[in-house]
């Protein structure tokens, strides 16, 4: 900009458009405050506390005493041998978070085996029809997650609806062993998100150009050659979405693991919120969820990355 | 007319002068969920005219995180024998002296000097019970006193055991059924029960506090149980059976405190010495099945649990053990040998 050719009615000008500029960023910053205060107040501010918790010591009755310690962090992966105080390397934790990935993993896997046909087949209606169908996907929400877990229970028992009429078809004579087992916790955490999966999927299949597997078809390709080449790409941020919505709650699940799985073995859920009741460790308590987050959200820096350069691969 | 008869028209005086429009006050309880008497409730709401809220938690400890904050607005809370102590140590209650009271004379003596709260100048007893476990006799016919059935079950328990999940509970048992102390700090001795508890656990259905619902069910035929729940239950399932094991086996008292911080104080004393009045006492007992520890409630107890065997422990069963609370060094220990068991 040249700043000798500058007459008076110029700078007005420059003026005018500079205070249209400040104010457009003024409005902007205050539209954005609700955003920034909800985030803040809800968001960060508990995490701060946290992570403060996580660096004391734990009060004698619960609650922390305000002295620095990294006991919790070191606690998550050493135990001071209870018996001669000799730190040594301990899996207990580990194993604890091992079997909920590994129930999160599978409920996620699950989830995706049954919610990919069922999004398919919505997306495949015409689209009068369609809002009908995911009604129904959506209708379990409207009962409390607590209840329908129960009902679960219900049906899997040894004198529940399944074992009974096995029994009474005479495919058993003894009841399956059904709840109180991982399995019965992998059914429950299916059940419970198996939504979450469907309706990100049926998003992206609702926009997929049925016309392009009609042209892979034309091209000679095989049924399994258009679902991975044509239909698959086309719904694989669906996908990535409902699988991160499935495995998310899914490793923090307290309600199911609690009911379904017969509190005899542990989850993230319900370790952290023993460490605030029964066993009066906050910091620890505190400690192992924030792992949890760092874990989940390494996982996910992975994932996008992964997906991303796919992503690019094919454009 | 003394001060403590007056206490109610002068409650009812000032609320009326504070606040014209509701001409009542307030009593905010705190209690373990599925605990409180109704009938109770009403009863007192009519004769003081104070409304009663209430409220529910299922352990000491989700109590104790609560309100050790303060500010919570409860003026009433149902502490345990230990969680008592402990409550009393951090300043928490209210030095109500209930022993002033105009119906502290119908206390049972015996629950008047408690290691919890001697003299009983914080606390007057809710209910007091035992906890055992409950096994159906038609499954397992043998002798049913001893916790064997438990650590080193016969074949046909073997799977159909429910543990309480309480880190207390379990281990006690097991300090019992080896002979060792309660709030023990012996590392061999430590060592030996956690190897009994994590070779037991592969007979254990469940751990759960909900044990009416397991056994009603048919998912467990054993429950580690407390004497009311187990009298519940049975009504239920008329084969099970209380055990009074000769290893020994938990005693405890719940009890009505006042918060140091309660909003509605004089409401909360009022409530303190009605629950000592025999007839409400038997209502809080006809209610959870649990007996109280007030003397002449007897006389207005249903008749089904003055005979009941989970109440009325047999001549021979052994003293219930009433435990204190442990050193922090023995609850870390014991949090240590929890967390293994539960890996």
């Amino acid at each position: 900009m040249g700043a000798v050719q500058h007459s008076g009615a110029d700078a007005r000008l420059d003026e005018a458009r500079r205070r249209v500029e400040a104010d457009t960023r003024r409005r902007r910053r205050q539209l954005l405050a609700p955003t920034l205060i909800v985030i803040g107040v809800f968001g960060l501010f508990p995490l701060t506390i946290t992570l403060i918790y996580s660096f004391l010591s734990p009060g004698v009755y619960g609650g922390v005493t305000w002295e620095f310690s990294t006991d919790a962090y070191v606690q998550f992966l050493f135990e001071r041998d209870i018996f001669d105080d000799t730190l040594s390397f301990s899996g207990t934790y580990l194993s604890i978070y091992g079997r909920s990935i590994g129930l999160a993993f599978g409920a996620t896997v699950g989830a995706l085996l049954i919610g990919f046909p069922t999004a398919y087949f919505i997306a495949s209606k015409p689209p009068s029809q369609r809002n009908f169908w995911l009604f129904l996907i959506t209708l379990p929400f409207w009962t409390n997650l607590l209840i329908r877990t129960y009902a679960v229970l219900l049906i899997i028992r040894d004198e529940g609806i399944v074992n009974l009429s096995l029994q009474s078809i005479g495919l058993i004579d003894q009841p399956l062993t059904i709840l109180y087992t991982d399995f019965a916790v992998f059914l429950g955490l299916i059940y419970s998100y198996l939504p979450f999966m469907v309706l990100p999927l049926y998003a992206s299949l609702e926009k997929l150009d049925f016309r392009l597997v009609e042209a892979a078809y034309d091209l000679y390709a095989t049924r399994f050659q258009v679902l991975r080449h044509v239909i698959v790409p086309m719904a694989k941020p669906g996908i990535v979405a409902g699988c991160i919505l499935v495995f998310i709650p899914g490793l923090g699940a307290y309600i199911t693991p609690e009911l379904l799985g017969g509190g005899k073995e542990l989850m993230i859920g319900n370790l952290i919120a023993l460490q605030f009741g029964g066993s009066r460790n906050w910091p620890f308590g505190s400690a192992a969820a924030l792992i949890l987050m760092v874990v989940v959200m390494m996982s996910l820096i992975v994932y996008v990355r992964y997906a991303g350069k796919e992503g690019n691969s094919h454009g | 007319m003394t001060l403590k008869r007056s206490i109610p028209a002068l409650v009812a005086a000032s609320f009326m002068l504070a606040t014209p429009a509701l001409a009542e006050g307030e009593l905010n309880i705190y209690n373990w969920g599925n605990y409180t008497s109704p009938e109770l409730i009403e009863k007192f709401e009519e004769k003081y005219d104070i409304e009663v809220n209430l409220d529910g938690y299922d352990s000491n400890e989700t109590m104790l995180a609560k309100v050790r904050e303060g500010n919570t607005g409860y003026d009433i809370v149902v502490p345990g024998d230990s969680t008592v102590k402990i409550m009393i140590e951090q300043g928490m209650l209210a030095e109500i002296k209930p022993n002033e009271m105009e119906n502290f004379g119908n206390m049972d003596p015996k629950w008047v000097d408690v290691w919890w709260d001697p003299g009983r100048n914080y606390s007057v007893p809710w209910q007091w019970g035992t906890t055992s476990f409950t096994v159906d006799t038609e499954v397992f016919g043998g002798d049913i006193n001893t916790l064997a059935l438990m650590f080193d079950p016969p074949e046909e328990l073997k799977g159909r055991i429910n543990m309480l999940n309480d880190m207390h509970d379990v281990i006690n048992a097991g300090l019992r059924y080896k002979g060792y102390d309660r709030c023990n700090s012996n590392t061999d001795e430590l060592r030996d029960v956690t190897e009994l508890l994590i070779n037991a656990k592969q007979y254990w259905r469940t751990m759960d506090y909900s044990t009416i619902e397991k056994l009603t069910s048919n998912d467990v035929d054993l429950s580690q149980n407390w004497n009311g729940a187990a009298m519940r239950a049975r009504a239920q399932r008329p084969t099970l059976q209380y055990a009074y094991p000769v290893e020994g086996f938990t005693g405890w008292m719940d009890n009505v405190a006042v918060l140091k911080d309660a909003p509605n104080m004089e409401n909360a004393k009022l409530f303190v010495n009605f629950i000592m009045e025999p007839e409400n006492a038997a209502l809080i007992s006809n209610f959870a099945r649990y007996a109280n520890g007030i003397k002449g409630s007897e006389a207005f107890m249903d008749e089904e649990m003055l005979s009941a065997p989970e109440i009325v422990m047999p001549a021979d069963a052994p003293t219930p053990d009433f435990v204190k609370p442990c050193s922090q060094e023995v609850t870390d220990m014991y949090n240590k040998i929890w967390t293994k068991l539960k890996q």
